[in-house]
């Protein structure tokens, strides 16, 4: 690690002003993904930016019935918090599915949805990567890719986004709340990810300098049955081979809602768009869900060695649908 | 604005550990384990794999259970830590953990054993205050402790590796204290 000058600004206004100030600062908050990558060498920021103590660490509901959830809220208390696990469980569920306590104790939810990939090539200086240095090809195309995408990926990556919390709110519909020079802007969770494309060492459609602030989650899916599912090498703190997060209401047996979103797929959090056009307004039947699932899990383009990502994949999005789904004596 | 090289790599902090103030000039690189363990003399705390994967370097912050190798120490100007050494507090009985891992011989090489406790003593108090883990019902009342039977005891020390395979052990030293 290089030399670091360090500020910690008292407003989300000073931040943004610091960074202006120190165009290669990087945003500290819990740390747990920007140190260990300043460890491997792959981040190195002359300036660290602590945003760690900014008044951003609290959930609110607004006069709409949208929830914020503060972007330095740490993941542990985001997860505990009564509203999110009553309204979003969920969210809740998505959040304990990632990392260790003491990490969830650290990690802040701006951090989890900045987190970088965990690509063995992207972490090691010694392979070529286009995500880490542009240009440099992709070690994983050819390479070791078990862990890696099946949907949306390029000649140029084939990473995956190792976030939980970003597949939940995608499904949920949520909003990332940014604060830039050019004032407060809110895009789509589902669409705050980007897919590697040409530009794979953009993650997401922040813009340099730009802060989260927050997350909306809408009034609309608060209350409705939602559920993650994870899959993992062991039964605890490990990244996803596949994950699902699913909103689902059904009324007099017939789906009158649903979002349906993969992680562990993808450059970003995979929302079943096929599969969720083919339910809505369907019977909600085991055969429905099969069928619909398959609609989107026929377009996956599995790599030489994670084929059994597709079934993987299938098996959870089905195993949480028939879950959430009211058995007839409970309609 | 001063320009990037004006910025000075170092920051004095105030850190209370185990109870006693400390006044540090610290490199703004210097993460806690490494304040600890060269600094402070603190060795308690090891140093694992240094990337947050295994647990061994736990402490607590405030109360909380962090990895103290990803914690730059300067973030924690003004704060409390609360080490391996400092769960005996003035006495000279040990925890009531650390006598459980005695009693259960919940370890073999020791080595993850300060974090484990730390973290045990951590996760204890999480539960306490109603926070859930990826085991809880999702339909258990929010907001309300959460009993720590040995699924919620393994899933919340997941974070803690122990290459010598002794968590029946552990798991059971923690059941001895929550009883």
């Amino acid at each position: 690690m290089k030399a670091l000058g360090y500020l910690r600004p008292g407003s989300v206004q000073e931040a943004v002003e610091a960074f202006a100030a120190h165009p290669g600062a990087r945003y500290l908050a819990g740390g747990t993904n920007l140190v260990d990558l300043m460890k491997l060498g792959v981040e190195s920021p002359a300036v660290l930016i602590d945003i760690g103590r900014l008044p951003l660490n609290t959930v609110e509901e607004l006069p709409d019935g949208t929830l914020r959830a503060g972007a330095t809220l740490r993941n542990s208390d985001l997860a505990a918090h009564p509203l999110v696990r009553d309204r979003y469980p969920v969210l809740s569920q998505a959040l304990l599915a990632g990392a260790s306590g003491q990490l969830r104790n650290a990690a802040t939810t701006g951090g989890n949805l900045l987190q970088r990939t965990r690509c063995p090539y992207f972490q090691d200086l010694d392979k070529p990567c286009n995500k880490r240095e542009p240009g440099s090809g992709c070690g994983a195309l050819q390479g070791v890719h078990r862990d890696h995408a099946v949907f949306g990926h390029s000649v140029h990556c084939i990473a995956t986004n190792p976030s939980d919390l970003a597949v939940a709110l995608a499904a949920l519909d949520a909003r990332v709340e940014l604060y830039g020079t050019e004032g407060t802007r809110c895009i789509p969770a589902a669409d705050f990810h980007r897919l590697p494309g040409e530009h794979p060492e953009r993650d997401t459609e922040i813009r340099p300098g730009e802060l989260i602030t927050g997350v909306l989650l809408p009034a609309a899916a608060a209350g409705v049955p939602s559920a993650y599912r994870k899959a993992r090498d062991r039964a605890s703190y490990a990244f996803a081979l596949a994950s699902v997060a699913v909103v689902l209401h059904v009324a007099d047996g017939v789906v009158d809602r649903i979002a349906l979103a993969f992680g562990g797929l993808a450059h970003r959090p995979w929302r079943a768009h096929h599969t969720e056009t083919a339910l809505l307004g369907a019977a909600a039947t085991p055969a429905a869900f099969e069928g619909a699932v398959a609609l989107e899990l026929e377009r996956a383009e599995p790599l030489r060695d994670n084929t059994y990502k597709v079934p993987l994949a299938r098996n959870l999005a089905l195993d949480v649908l028939n879950r959430l789904t009211p058995t007839p004596a409970t309609l | 604005m001063t320009s990037e090289n004006q910025l000075d790599p170092h920051s004095e902090i105030t850190l209370r550990v185990n109870g006693k103030p400390h006044t540090l000039l610290v490199d703004h690189r210097r993460v806690l384990l490494d304040l600890l363990r060269e600094d402070l003399d603190l060795t308690g705390s090891k140093k694992g794999c240094d990337h947050g994967q295994c647990g061994a370097c736990t402490v607590l912050v405030g109360g909380r259970r962090l990895n103290s190798c990803l914690v730059l120490a300067v973030t924690l100007d003004g704060g409390e830590v609360t080490t391996i050494e400092g769960l005996i507090g003035d006495g000279e009985e040990p925890h009531p953990l650390q006598q459980a891992f005695l009693d259960r011989d919940a370890f073999q090489c020791g080595y993850c054993t300060p974090g484990q406790i730390c973290s045990a003593v951590g996760m204890i108090a999480e539960a306490a205050a109603g926070h859930p883990s990826h085991v809880t019902d999702p339909a258990a009342p929010s907001g309300r402790p959460v009993p720590l039977d040995r699924p919620e005891i393994r899933e919340r020390l997941s974070g803690n590796l122990c290459r010598c395979g002794a968590y029946p052990r552990i798991v059971e030293a923690v059941e001895d204290v929550i009883r």
